[in-house]
């Protein structure tokens, strides 16, 4: 046959199995910052409205110096940690608890279906007014709010899990509470991660606003306090903060689902 | 040590209200190193008496007892189901110590058992693998292990090969046969594979369906090793025969209703 006859057979779907070189994740934010640098150089937009990048990364400097910055941080991380604790396990516990006795079902699902579609900082007012105005009611709106998510999904969860793993459990001589531990627990953790994943922007809304209703430090307080004197760049910084927490939270829950769930 | 299953009789209702009789007065023994097979067309029951006989599902009337346990209140049931039901968050080690764990064992003997068991099912050096790693024989070895480890009074295994190929099947059988030997555990066995039946039985049970009922006991009256060689296959073959034309009109009735 003549070598010019060939029609080779191509991939024709090579394009799923394409690598894309790995600074192209970090390019788009480059370039998105250098276009924002250079509207505000140029004079286009007043710093007033949107200070430039250069701007916002010199009054954070700033603001480290004083001590200003870390102390809001701080006082912010201390509200949205021990509140994400406290919601997380109670969640994850009462879930567990209502996936596994019928009992529990039946009397405390429409409990909790009936108080999760309210909007949690309406109850602020309300829980201040029990609670009083010290960091307490900040926890304890930060731990309802992920109280819910982790609750739902927990008892999802553990409505997925294999009752052929159940049974294999009771067969090989798990009691009640083992089943919850061993196969329930497990069984329902990707789920479980899911929820902490949705509860952890949840928090971070409810911390700001909190804070910015009843607080006098904090992220969302400190937001608040400079876009009422209008200096945006100080202002800018607080966003900044709160992008990056939101981004530090995600990894670290990436991570610690890494290290729970080898088995997926 | 045997075990008396005693006039079972299982209906359910069906969505209709209807009751469907999935078992009618199931009465048999498995002796002491039997290997026990229930055989019978889909929807014969066999996976229910199973159930019942691992006390996974009550019966409506009759009993399942074990006689001449010595100087034990529960026999110990080591279940290999066809699902295989490992626990997917467990390596292979972890599963098959799951048993021993529950029952409060020593670190140190559940080690020891268990690399016993996985080395008998040939998943040495796969101890740290996730479920989801092994291939399907693989899988069901790992189950197998997790069931003997327990050393149960009675082995139940419910269709374990039935979602294995064709060939990995034949090679699960023959080492099933070689564990059985090392073990010699009272066996009740499921599967809907005649040739699977003959091969591994003592006795074969022949459930008929609609309602489930003991159609015939047959004794295999072959030597336990061996009986793929030339010189059985005749009798081999008569007996799968046999059990095939016993079964052969209501797996017709079964593959009509779908």
């Amino acid at each position: 046959m003549n070598e010019q006859n060939r029609v080779y057979i191509k991939n024709k779907v090579s394009f799923l199995e394409l690598k894309v070189p790995a600074f192209t994740s970090a390019a788009g934010i480059v370039l998105i910052l250098l276009i924002w640098e250079s509207v505000c150089r140029l004079g286009w937009v007043s710093p007033l409205y949107l200070p430039a990048p250069t701007a916002i990364l010199l009054a954070a400097w700033d603001m480290i110096v004083q001590g200003e910055l870390h102390a809001n941080i701080l006082a912010s991380l201390y509200r949205i940690i021990l509140g994400y604790i406290i919601g997380g396990m109670v969640g994850i516990l009462v879930g567990l608890l209502l996936g596994f006795s019928k009992w529990a079902d039946s009397i405390g699902t429409p409990i909790v279906y009936s108080i999760y579609p309210i909007p949690k900082i309406a109850l602020l007012p309300l829980i201040i007014l029990w609670l009083g105005i010290g960091e307490l009611p900040k926890v304890a709106i930060i731990a309802l709010g992920v109280f819910f998510p982790v609750v739902i999904n927990t008892f999802s969860g553990v409505k997925n899990v294999d009752p052929m793993l159940i049974k294999a459990a009771v067969t090989f001589g798990s009691n009640r509470l083992n089943i919850i531990r061993k196969v329930l627990l497990p069984g329902s953790l990707p789920m479980i991660f899911a929820g902490l994943k949705l509860a952890a922007g949840t928090s971070l809304l409810l911390l700001v606003a909190a804070e910015m209703i009843a607080a006098k430090e904090g992220i969302g307080a400190m937001v608040l306090h400079y876009g009422n004197l209008m200096i945006t760049t100080k202002l800018m910084v607080g966003v900044v903060v709160l992008s990056l927490l939101g981004l530090l939270f995600n990894r670290l829950l990436q991570w610690a689902e890494s290290k729970l769930l080898p088995w997926k | 040590m045997r075990v008396v299953i005693d006039r079972v009789h299982k209906s359910f209702t069906d969505s209709k209200g209807k009751e469907v009789v999935a078992l009618k007065d199931i009465s048999f023994t498995i002796e002491k190193e039997e290997f026990v097979v229930l055989v019978g067309p889909s929807g014969c029951g066999k996976s229910t008496l199973l159930n019942i006989v691992g006390g996974l599902l009550s019966p409506t009337s009759g009993s399942v007892y074990f006689e001449g346990l010595e100087g034990k209140k529960e026999p110990n049931l080591g279940i290999v189901f066809q699902e295989i039901a490992l626990f997917p968050w467990r390596t292979v080690y972890q599963n098959v110590v799951f048993g021993l764990e529950e029952r409060g064992v020593s670190k140190k003997q559940q080690a020891e058992i268990a690399r016993k068991y996985i080395d008998m099912v040939g998943l040495t050096g796969f101890e740290s693998a996730y479920p989801k790693q092994l291939s399907g024989g693989m899988k069901q070895r790992a189950g197998i292990a997790r069931a003997l480890a327990i050393q149960p009074d009675l082995l139940l295994m419910d269709e374990p090969f039935s979602a294995l190929d064709a060939q990995t099947r034949t090679i699960m059988q023959e080492e099933l046969l070689s564990i059985w030997n090392q073990t010699r555990l009272s066996t009740l066995y499921v599967t809907h594979n005649i040739h699977e039946a003959v091969y591994l039985a003592d006795r074969v049970i022949v459930l008929s369906r609609h309602p489930g009922q003991i159609k015939s006991i047959i004794h295999i009256d072959l030597p336990k090793f061996g009986r793929d060689r030339d010189e059985y296959r005749l009798k081999y073959e008569e007996y799968a025969d046999q059990i095939w034309q016993l079964i052969r009109h209501d797996a017709q009735e079964a593959l009509k209703e779908g």
